[in-house]
């Protein structure tokens, strides 16, 4: 693959009806021989990865063995819930709705969060929004996270998190993924189906999910796919327009956030298109030409990719021992 | 000016004691890129950055926030020197 003169966006290209089909006998064989469920529970965001996670299960299994979760909460935007109501009811599937800002108001997430946000603006109140913005990267400088929080009246301030307001702020919004996930495994036990995960490619390359939130699941049939695969196959499968032309966003900060303005330092496209190359060695001066950028940031994208792999291995790993346990055959 | 020496020997012993876990000076070299080296990753350079301006009484500003000033012992033992005298 390495031959590729001129790398251009048709190296994604797939073929979706055998690439769904290929997806459908991975799913049937892993119900069958590893998870021993009988179906599939599937969190939908609304977004065109878990929708289309959600076409294939239904694809694999048939509509009446895979049940929907709408998982809404405070912060959630509002067009997340219609329209993964409407992916449900189009699939056919049966779902649930559980609105769980209570949860996560019991277990104290929001106070939490305000607190640590209230360190940095003091001003900061409940009926505020606010998000946390990626910086530096793109400037030559280090990575580093801006808190940013608007005024009702529509005012926004914006100043680099330290240390502790970091870590508290994010450890509280991943109580969203993790909350969620414990609602998924709720209904997958009662169902005795499977939970399946929902990351593209790139979230699960580079390691953008929450450990034990998002990062959970017994199957991830979408984790090989490219985003602009994905959504090749949520067109294939005739998904409604308003999922397949959304832009991924991170659905989880009360002010609107790209994902490429939390984590990636590219739009997904840009992205998919740097990472299929630096998995087929292609030289960053190809990258930089088809990007129309300089070849030193093309480096700088694949110095980046590397350095997310390296600093977010851990999520992949299950809990280390010290000492290896030997567990008969199936170890 | 505050002598490079003290810098270095506190940084070292912060980063030796809180982020690599061992009292094992030969693990860490004044000159190995912390970054590139794993010693720490985008949380780890935040945490040597509120131990700069906690036990320095420096304050990093965002344009100085790049592998010039912050990657190795060396690096910031400079960069904490000219933050002083500034």
């Amino acid at each position: 693959m390495t031959s590729v003169n001129k790398l251009s966006y048709a190296v994604l290209d797939i073929d979706a009806a055998a690439e769904a089909e290929k997806i459908c006998a991975g799913l049937r064989e892993a119900l069958r021989t590893r998870l021993h469920r009988r179906g599939f529970v599937v969190a939908l965001s609304g977004g065109v990865d878990s929708s289309v996670t959600a076409a294939l299960c239904v694809q694999a299994v048939g509509k009446e063995r895979v049940h929907g979760l709408l998982l809404p909460e405070r912060d959630s935007s509002g067009s997340s819930l219609e329209l993964g109501r409407t992916l449900a009811e189009q699939l056919g599937i049966a779902y649930h709705v559980q609105d769980i800002a209570p949860t996560l108001d019991a277990i104290g997430c929001y106070q939490w969060r305000d607190e640590a946000i209230r360190r940095v603006f003091p001003e900061y109140q409940a009926n505020w929004k606010s998000k946390i913005a990626l910086a530096g990267g793109n400037e030559g400088r280090l990575n580093y996270f801006n808190l940013v929080v608007q005024s009702p009246q529509g005012e926004i301030k914006q100043a680099r998190l330290g240390l502790n307001e970091y870590l508290q702020i994010v450890a509280a919004t991943s109580y969203k993924q993790r909350i969620r996930k414990t609602v998924e495994y709720f209904h997958a036990d009662r169902l005795n189906y499977a939970v399946a995960g929902t990351p593209n490619r790139l979230e699960y390359d580079q390691g953008f999910f929450v450990k034990n939130g998002d990062g959970s699941a017994d199957i991830k049939p979408i984790a090989h796919l490219y985003k602009t695969q994905v959504y090749a196959l949520a067109r294939h499968f005739g998904l409604p327009e308003r999922i397949c032309a959304a832009m991924p966003t991170t659905d989880t900060y009360s002010m609107a956030q790209g994902q490429d303005e939390f984590y990636f330092v590219l739009p997904y496209r840009e992205m998919d298109l740097s990472l299929w190359a630096y998995n087929h060695n292609i030289p960053a001066a190809q990258l930089a030409e088809s990007l129309g950028l300089s070849v030193e940031r093309a480096q700088f994208i694949y110095q980046d990719i590397e350095k997310k792999r390296r600093t977010t291995a851990y999520l992949h790993t299950s809990a280390l021992l010290v000492e290896d346990v030997a567990l008969g055959a199936s170890a | 000016m505050m002598e490079a020496k003290h810098i270095e020997q506190q940084l070292r012993g912060y980063i030796l004691e809180n982020l690599l876990f061992t009292k094992d000076q030969s693990v860490l070299k004044n000159e190995t890129s912390l970054l590139e080296s794993g010693v720490v990753d985008s949380t780890g350079i935040l945490e040597v950055i509120m131990f700069l301006e906690n036990h320095f009484g420096i304050k990093v500003e965002d344009e100085e926030m790049i592998p010039e000033n912050l990657d190795s012992i060396n690096s910031i033992v400079s960069y904490v020197q000219r933050k002083r005298a500034a």
